[in-house]
This record gives C-alpha cells, sequence and structure tokens, in this order.
C-alpha cells in the first residue's frame, strides 16, 4: 500500500515552472531519499506532500487522502504527517517541553499529561530528557534538531518528511541527528528525506529520487542508484561525482 | 530675567470650595491617564487585528487593514479629533444622539469622542508595528506552525503573535508614551486634563511659569515611569537564548 503518491504534478511560480510532472510513491514502512542540485525543486516536491506548498497540477493522495481537494482538513491531515525542517524551526518562545506538547493538546486534544508522557518519551528517545525545561536558543543546532523530530514523533505521524535536515548544522552535529533517523528508518517509520547525506542513503534507503530542474530524472532502488552508476543519467552522474568527493 | 517664582501658588485656594490648585493637577493627571489607557488598551486590539489582516493572505482583508492605516495616518490628529465630537454625533440615529448630545454630562461626551478618536488613531500605528513584527519572523517558522496541524487562527494565537509582540515592545513603547503626549488635545474640546488644568491655573493664577514648568515635571515622571513599567514588561516576557536573551 502506497502511503504517499505523487501522481503527474506540476506547479508554477508564475511564469516559471518549479515541478514538472512528478510522479513516485512512497510505501508504507519505505525510506526514500530525495536528492539533487540546488534549486532543483526537491523542497517544493516535499513540501507539496502535506500542503505547505499548492500545486496547479496533479494529484497527491497521502494515506487515501486527496491533498489537493479542496475539500480535505488541511490542518488534520498535517497533523499526521511528521515534517522536519533544514532550521529547526522550534517555536523559540516556548520550552522544550511545550514544544513537544502545544500541537498535541491543541490540535489532537491530548490532556496535558498525557503530551507529556508522549513528548518526555521521544525527548528521551532523542537524548535530550535533562534539557527538558531549556527554551531553543539554548541548545546546539544538531539538539534543536533532535527535539524538532521528537516534536514530530510525538504527534504518532504516519509519515515523516525531511527537508535537508542536517545542511545547516556544523559538521560534528550531523550525525547525532543522523543515528537518531537511522534508527527511525529501521523501526518502520515512512519517510521521505531530502538529504545528500549519501552515507545515510546507502544505509537505509530503499529508493532514491534525483531531481533536475523540477523533473525527477531517477527514480530507482538504493541497489540500482548506486551499484549501476553507468546507466544513470548524465546529470545524476555530474551531481553525484561532485557530492561524494566530499 | 527679573520673574518673582511662587510655588506656594499650587497650595493656595481655588476660591472653589476647599479645592486648592494642586487639586486640580491631580484631577488633570487622572482624566490624561484615564484618557490615554483606555485609549491604549482599544488600539492595541483593534491594532493587532488589522496588524494580523496585513499579513493574511486574503486579498480583501490585506487592503482593508492597508486603507485603514492610510486614512488614520495621513489625517492629522486634530482633524480627526474635531470629525469625531462635531461631526460623526450628528450622523448617529436619533436616540443615540440624543442621548449623546443631551442626556451625557459634557465632560463624558468629550471623553468618549477623544477615546475613540485617539484609539482609532493610535491603531493604525499599532497595525504597523504589528505586521512589522509578523513580518520579521523566519518564514519557517509559519510553515512549522501549520505543519505540526495548526489552522491559521491557533499560528497566529501561539506562533507569531507571542514572538511578534516581543519583538516590537520597543516601537510600542514609544506608541504608548506618544498615546499620553496626544491625550493632550482633549483639552480642545473642553475635557479638563492636565494641560487643560495646567492652562486654567496659568490664566487663574497669573504664574503661567510655574504652572507650566510643574505641567512639565509630571508629564516627565509619568513618561518615565511609563518607560519603567514597559521595560518591566520586556523583562518579564524575555526567553532566554531568544533575540539577545541572556543564555
Ligand atoms: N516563492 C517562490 N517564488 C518564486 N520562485 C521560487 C519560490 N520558492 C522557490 N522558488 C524557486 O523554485 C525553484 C525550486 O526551489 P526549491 O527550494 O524547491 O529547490 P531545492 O531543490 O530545495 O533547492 P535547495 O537545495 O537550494 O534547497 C528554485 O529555482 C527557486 O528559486
Ligand atoms: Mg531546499
Amino acid at each position: 500500500m502506497s502511503m504517499i503518491s505523487i501522481k503527474n504534478v506540476s506547479k508554477w511560480y508564475g511564469e516559471f515552472q518549479v515541478l514538472t510532472d512528478c510522479t513516485t510513491k512512497v510505501s508504507k514502512g519505505e525510506v526514500v531519499v530525495v536528492c539533487g542540485p540546488s534549486g532543483s525543486g526537491k523542497s517544493t516536491l516535499i513540501k507539496t506532500v502535506n500542503a505547505l506548498e499548492p500545486f496547479q497540477k496533479g494529484e497527491i493522495f497521502v494515506d487515501g487522502i486527496s491533498v489537493g481537494d479542496a475539500k480535505t482538513d488541511l490542518p488534520k491531515l498535517r497533523a499526521r504527517i511528521g515534517m522536519v525542517f533544514q532550521n529547526f524551526e522550534l517555536f523559540p518562545h516556548l520550552s522544550i517541553t511545550e514544544n513537544l506538547t502545544i500541537a498535541q493538546q491543541r490540535v489532537l486534544g491530548r490532556s496535558l499529561d498525557e503530551a507529556m508522557q508522549k513528548g518526555m518519551h521521544y525527548l528521551d528517545r532523542v537524548g535530550l530528557k535533562a534539557h527538558a525545561g531549556k527554551f531553543p536558543g539554548q541548545l546546539s543546532g544538531g539538539q534543536q534538531q533532535r527535539v524538532a523530530i521528537a516534536r514530530a514523533l510525538a504527534m504518532d505521524p504516519i509519515a515523516m518528511l525531511f527537508d535537508e535536515p542536517t545542511s545547516a548544522l556544523d559538521p560534528e552535529m550531523v550525525n547525532e541527528v543522523l543515528d537518531v533517523m537511522v534508527e527511525l528508518a529501521q523501526e518502520g517509520m515512512t519517510m521521505m528525506c531530502v538529504t545528500h547525506e549519501m552515507g545515510f542513503a546507502r544505509k537505509v534507503a530503499n529508493r532514491v529520487i534525483f531531481m533536475d530542474r523540477g523533473h525527477i530524472v531517477e527514480d530507482c532502488s538504493k541497489d540500482e542508484f548506486f551499484g549501476n552508476p553507468d546507466a544513470r543519467s548524465e546529470r545524476a552522474k555530474q551531481f553525484l561525482s561532485k557530492i561524494l568527493q566530499h | 530675567m527679573n520673574y518673582n517664582w511662587d510655588w506656594n501658588v499650587f497650595f493656595k485656594s481655588t476660591g472653589i470650595g476647599s479645592e486648592i490648585y494642586l487639586d486640580w493637577f491631580i484631577s488633570g493627571l487622572g482624566w490624561t491617564i484615564a484618557v490615554a489607557l483606555v485609549a491604549w488598551i482599544v488600539a492595541l486590539i483593534i491594532g493587532s487585528i488589522l496588524g494580523v489582516m496585513r499579513t493574511l493572505p486574503n486579498k480583501a482583508a490585506a487592503s482593508f487593514a492597508a486603507g485603514y492605516v492610510e486614512l488614520f495616518r495621513n489625517v492629522p490628529l486634530l482633524v480627526q479629533l474635531f470629525v469625531w465630537y462635531f461631526l460623526v454625533p450628528d450622523y448617529l440615529p436619533e436616540q443615540t444622539q440624543i442621548w449623546f448630545k443631551q442626556e451625557l454630562a459634557p465632560t463624558t461626551s468629550a471623553y468618549i469622542s477623544v477615546v475613540v478618536c485617539l484609539a482609532l488613531f493610535t491603531a493604525a500605528r499599532v497595525c504597523e508595528q504589528v505586521r512589522t513584527g509578523i513580518q520579521a519572523l523566519p518564514k519557517g517558522q509559519s510553515a512549522a506552525a501549520l505543519a505540526v496541524g495548526f489552522n491559521q487562527a491557533q499560528m497566529y494565537r501561539h506562533v507569531l503573535l507571542p514572538q511578534a509582540f516581543r519583538i516590537i515592545i520597543p516601537p510600542l513603547t514609544s506608541e504608548f508614551l506618544n498615546i499620553f503626549k496626544n491625550s493632550s488635545v482633549a483639552s480642545l474640546i473642553g475635557l479638563m486634563e492636565l494641560l487643560a488644568q495646567t492652562k486654567q491655573t496659568a490664566e487663574f493664577t497669573a504664574n503661567m511659569f510655574e504652572a507650566f514648568t510643574l505641567a512639565t515635571i509630571i508629564y516627565f515622571v509619568l513618561n518615565m515611569s511609563l518607560m519603567g513599567l514597559m521595560s518591566w514588561v520586556e523583562r518579564k516576557v524575555r526567553v532566554p537564548g531568544m533575540m539577545g536573551g541572556a543564555k
């Protein structure tokens, strides 16, 4: 069963076409890595999945619900999809605890007790229980991103979207975040991750999508993507050789 | 200048009951505060709503708020006061008109006019501050708020406004001080606030310099207290690690 299904999606900013006829899907429990050069439309594509970006053509279904349908209750749908941003986007005026509980209470209607229990469970899982009383600005980037992951998990999402979760981090903090993501993947979470961390992709991805100028150029299994470089498109080869040098 | 300062004037009887001139200043200060505080609260509420409207994707709401700001910022305050006091009452429904013009004490109708005037004038300025505050936030904040499932109202209530208000405390402080200074326009429609009482004392006693010196001191002390109040608020809501708050 496909948890996320993107069908022939196109999107324009005025005259400029950001996404052209994008089609792919993410099955339940699958981990799909999206990569591609800057400006290729990766963020835009992933944001169409939870309707943070509207699109003009095509269809997207999440757990069978049409995202583009005007009748869809978007807040309700979004509450079921976790999202992690490049710049963490914790709510800086709220404590870590409040960051973890506010949406559980206000959106899911959970009691404070229940929300606290859930929140602390996931905060513990990302190894930050000791920081519960602090504010986001008092944590390092890596710690903030782990809290952001915990915040998303506390909503019991059916899938998680990641938009370059490690690219704003100092190198020494990348692994603490990737470790959490790897664990999540191994537990069977459905994940769509925009990332250039090819080590992560090799380790846990089921499929790799390569985007270029708004098109999905490659969409194949991890083994095919990394194991059969000769069959890749010219653009993908160039891109891979560039990022694998690092 | 060979002026003979006489500070005792404030303790002299006004000839009305047992009142001394100092009582006039106290009562004037009371009216100044009553006008400015009530107008400020209304301005904050209306200004915040308008400021939010200016940032909404809904074009009609945004342009209504923009039009409001243009209108109320560009017409001089005094003109606005005269409109509210002399013009608008004539266009009220019959019953309300009679009530406003005849049944209300003159002081009360002047008070209502000046509060409405200052509140709506200042709301335009508060609106612009609130809009600036919201727009200064990283775009990712609204995305994150929506992503966790908040609707638009919850996004403003729990994520955008609490941050925006913290950012705009300094400019709001100066609007807060302005509304106290602007409240002196009330003297022109006969409301005996601080400036009006000062002028009256000056006329009755011929001790103009003393009267205006005392008024200056009162306005100054008032301003300092308001600034103190606002910096107390600022400290109270400061968040560690956010916007220069110590970690
Ligand atoms: N609001 C907008 N208005 C106009 N063009 C936009 C807007 N947002 C993004 N774009 C353009 O759309 C294209 C795709 O942007 P997107 O952010 O999806 O790329 P990306 O693949 O995520 O790139 P990066 O690796 O830099 O994050 C870019 O050319 C960008 O300039
Ligand atoms: Mg991007």
